[in-house]
């Protein structure tokens, strides 16, 4: 007890690189990080002699060179003349609004198919599985391709709806589906209706506000208030009003048959359709089945226990169940976002000028950019899921049980 | 007492009712369908709008199904038998067989080479599966099965495939002789003997390999067809789970630098999309290889799609260590096994176990995404539907049938893999419920 003495000092061998426990991590780190150069500079003097000799370098002059092709979908002004970082610019564009529609949709039919997939209805049950096994067991490329050729194959062109007697008419007059795409009316602001949709923004943080306070009030005193319809009402009314009291400044411009094609409106493409689609019903049997067991891991004694305490089905749902769900089933959710991103570069297969199909294809194969073009395409997708998992890490942190 | 009442009752039944039957809502078909159709009206609103999806769904493809034309050399030959009737025109599929399923330059007389090999994976496959069920001798077939499949399907010299089988076996032996003293000693013995029977091997078989080998070789880029799925899916998937089991024993490793290769390497796989990385096998790697050194672009693929894998199944058994007891850990450590006995003998079996529905859902997946190969130009299943057969003049216009059939034949697969990965885990349970 009284004197610790220090083991004996050693002295240090070469074979205690290799036996000894404390001295052998380091060597065989110092290996790998060895080898792993060794490669690097391997495949990194390939590249220089290959280069060399094809009489090529690296270099992203041919981003500030114009691009020459057009884009059929362009969010920003975009024409032949742009540059290639134009092109990849509106190519990133395409490529979030893709995956944004996608995701919307996707969380909606997967949360709509994994309740229905619990649902006491055995023939409900029953077709939501079908659904849901259908669909996860057939690629993605296929559902995209059959979706395409929906919209291109056995939709009418745009000359079907000529005529005194037309083969094809519109939906309600406003809406054209044909193969080059989907026409829809487009909304036209007059100065005024800006403030319309001012006061539309207003209404939506009036309604959350209102049902905070509500909230709030039910937590203190114990009154409840109604919650349902005058949310409902503080979105539509002051809209509405202020809609007909500032004379109408909102009018939509219907797509009419001019020429070959239909012009005003705004079209949406068939490929934009496809891939949209094809994701989202594709990605939604995937939610399904995430929802599912989100609320299937909730044990069945919280359900009863709310049950005893009083509440109805519905706040049982929602008070109880649902917040548990949730923190299971928002973390699978959030990688099928990002896997809707990935997925969306399937968009080549059907000519969706997305980031795939402008920088890594058409500006690829055009300046012959091949390592330039491949590596800033990672990059952008490296940046994306980064982002993505950011996100998913913080929400992680946010709902992680509070432990003692 | 009983005496006292006897008298003031006037009847009292002797014998037992015979049981009657409940009511008729309350039994069979009925109250089955009361209590799962109809119990109450959102929920008969709901069943009518299913049934009414189920019909419409009934009438729109049944007539199409049942019309359908299985024997026309072309559309318009199908369209005249149709004469205007509704009905798929499945004659593509027969007239087109060969080249949906092997692609369109693979030689006719060869056909019966990878339809052996495909039947023999069922055989190969087999002991894996079921292993608890059949003798484990039959693995020695599931060992030499990839070596006779490369030879059945591309054919060329008999020695090539045998030199490369003997140098596993040299391996395997001189693994089992020292792995007892020393895992560093059986790990390396092993590579250098495999190195040496190799090395060895391709001398003699460039000295002794006949002008014309039993079966003519056939090069890879006549692979295509439904046959190209199965090979990319196959060997993917498979050389996929070892790396993948040592990138996921890298990344909880404690040395920092190996650890940091493999997050880095896995994270940088997972985050861009496949078609990124076939990209890379189409157009970049080969900038990447010594000069004059010339890869088919199949095997290319098959490198790309095999780093693919492995980052998610690294993942996934990642999942697996993580999830065994830390007392497993510590176990192993206090009965004085190293790092390889402890992994070999006490972690991994446990952590794999716990993983095979994660490996399976990667498995699926992955063979769901080698219809992308049809992106590079490559005439796998998609490719050949899309291309050669969809751009013919005989059968352009056949979209659903073509379409209908590729989507049918990954789903059996697919639903089959995952039918299976459902069983094992059943079979796997150990815990007592």
């Amino acid at each position: 007890m009284t004197t610790l003495t220090d083991p004996p000092k050693e002295q240090f061998r070469l074979s205690m690189l290799l036996n000894d426990t404390r001295y052998r991590s380091y060597t065989f780190q110092f290996i790998a990080l060895l080898l792993v150069i060794a490669l690097i500079a391997y495949l990194g003097s390939n590249l220089m002699q290959n280069l060399r000799a094809a009489g090529l370098n690296i270099s992203y002059q041919f981003l500030g060179e114009p691009s020459g092709y057009d884009i059929n979908q362009r969010p920003i002004p975009y024409d032949s003349q742009s540059t290639h970082m134009r092109a990849s610019i509106v190519g990133v564009l395409n490529t979030l609004i893709v995956a944004f529609l996608a995701c919307l949709t996707a969380t909606v039919i997967g949360v709509i198919a994994g309740v229905l997939r619990l649902s006491n209805n055995w023939l409900v049950r029953k077709l939501m599985a079908v659904y849901v096994e259908a669909f996860r067991n057939v690629p993605v490329l296929i559902w995209i391709l059959i979706i395409f050729t929906i919209m291109t194959a056995t939709l009418p062109a745009p000359r079907a709806f000529r005529g005194d007697d037309p083969e094809a008419s519109m939906l309600f007059g406003a809406v054209a589906f044909t193969n080059r795409g989907v026409y829809l009316p487009k909304p036209l602001l007059e100065p005024m209706g800006w403030v319309v949709l001012g006061i539309f923004v207003l209404s939506i943080f009036g309604a959350i506000w209102y049902r905070r306070y509500a909230t709030k009030l039910l937590y203190d005193t114990g009154r409840l208030l109604p919650m349902g319809w005058p949310t409902v009402a503080i979105l539509i009314l002051p809209a509405v009003l202020s809609y007909f009291i500032l004379g109408q400044p909102i009018a939509l411009e219907y797509p009419e048959l001019g020429g070959f094609n239909f012009s005003g409106g705004v079209q949406v493409l068939g490929s934009l359709i496809a891939l949209w689609f094809a994701l989202a019903i594709y990605t939604g049997a995937f939610i399904a089945e995430n929802v599912r067991a989100g609320i299937q891991a909730v044990s069945r004694g919280q359900t009863e226990a709310a049950a005893s305490l009083g509440l109805r089905p519905r706040r049982i749902m929602n008070l109880v169940v649902l917040p548990q769900a949730l923190r299971i089933i928002i973390p699978p959710l959030i990688s099928q976002y990002l896997n809707i991103t990935k997925n969306s570069s399937l968009a080549i297969a059907v000519g969706y000028m997305d980031i795939t199909g402008t920088l890594g294809g058409i500006t690829l194969n055009q300046t012959g950019r091949a390592i330039e073009a491949v590596l800033l395409l990672m990059l952008f997708y490296l940046t994306i899921s980064l982002i993505i998992s950011a996100v998913m890490n913080f929400y992680n942190n946010a709902v992680r049980l509070k432990e003692r | 007492m009983s005496d006292m009442h006897q008298h003031s009752i006037r009847f009292v039944r002797e014998t037992m009712l015979p049981q009657a039957a409940p009511p008729v809502a309350e039994r069979g078909i009925v109250k089955w369908m009361r209590e799962n159709l109809f119990s109450n009206l959102a929920n008969s609103i709901l069943t009518l709008l299913a049934l009414l999806a189920v019909y419409y769904l009934a009438v729109e493809t049944l007539p199409w199904m049942l019309n359908g034309i299985w024997d026309a050399p072309s559309i318009r030959a199908c369209r005249e038998i149709l004469d205007g009737n509704v009905g798929g025109c499945f004659a593509v599929l027969t007239d087109r067989w060969n080249q949906l399923l092997f692609g369109f330059k693979y030689p006719s007389e060869e056909y019966w080479r990878p339809s052996l090999a495909f039947l023999l994976l069922f055989a190969a496959a087999a002991p894996v599966m079921f292993f608890k069920y059949l003798p484990g001798k039959l693995l020695i077939f599931t060992a030499i099965y990839p070596f006779l499949a490369y030879w059945l399907i591309w054919g060329g010299p008999f020695l090539a495939p045998v030199v490369a089988l003997l140098g596993f076996v040299a391996g395997y032996v001189v693994w089992n002789r020292f792995v007892t003293s020393s895992f560093a000693a059986g790990f390396f013995g092993a590579i250098a003997a495999a190195a040496v029977t190799w090395w060895l091997g391709g001398v003699i078989v460039d000295a002794v390999a006949p002008e014309n080998s039993l079966l003519p070789s056939v090069p890879s880029r006549d692979m295509g067809g439904f046959m190209l799925n199965m090979i990319l899916g196959v060997v993917c998937v498979s050389l996929s789970i070892p790396f993948g089991i040592a990138l996921a024993l890298g990344r909880q490793s404690s040395m920092p630098i190996i650890k940091w290769i493999c997050v880095i390497f896995i994270e940088f796989v997972r985050g861009v999309p496949l078609i990124t990385l076939l990209f890379v096998a189409n157009v970049v790697l080969a900038y990447f290889l010594p000069p004059g050194a010339t890869f088919d672009l199949i095997i290319r693929v098959i490198i790309m799609i095999t780093a693919f894998a492995s980052a998610y199944i690294a993942e996934v058994i990642r999942g697996g260590l993580a999830a065994l007891p830390r007392g497993q850990y510590e176990a192993a450590d206090s009965l004085g096994l190293d790092y390889p006995q402890a992994m070999r003998l006490i972690i991994l079996p446990q952590a794999l176990k716990i993983s095979i529905p994660g490996i399976v859902n990667v498995a699926v997946g992955l063979f769901k995404d080698t219809t992308l190969v049809s992106v590079i130009s490559m005439f796998d299943l998609v490719g050949m539907i899309r291309g050669p057969i969809l751009a013919s003049t005989d059968w352009n216009g056949v979209y659903w049938e073509l379409f209908g059939f590729a989507a049918l034949l990954f789903f059996v697969v697919c639903y089959g893999i995952s039918q299976y990965s459902q069983w094992l885990e059943r079979e796997l349970t150990t815990d007592h419920r």
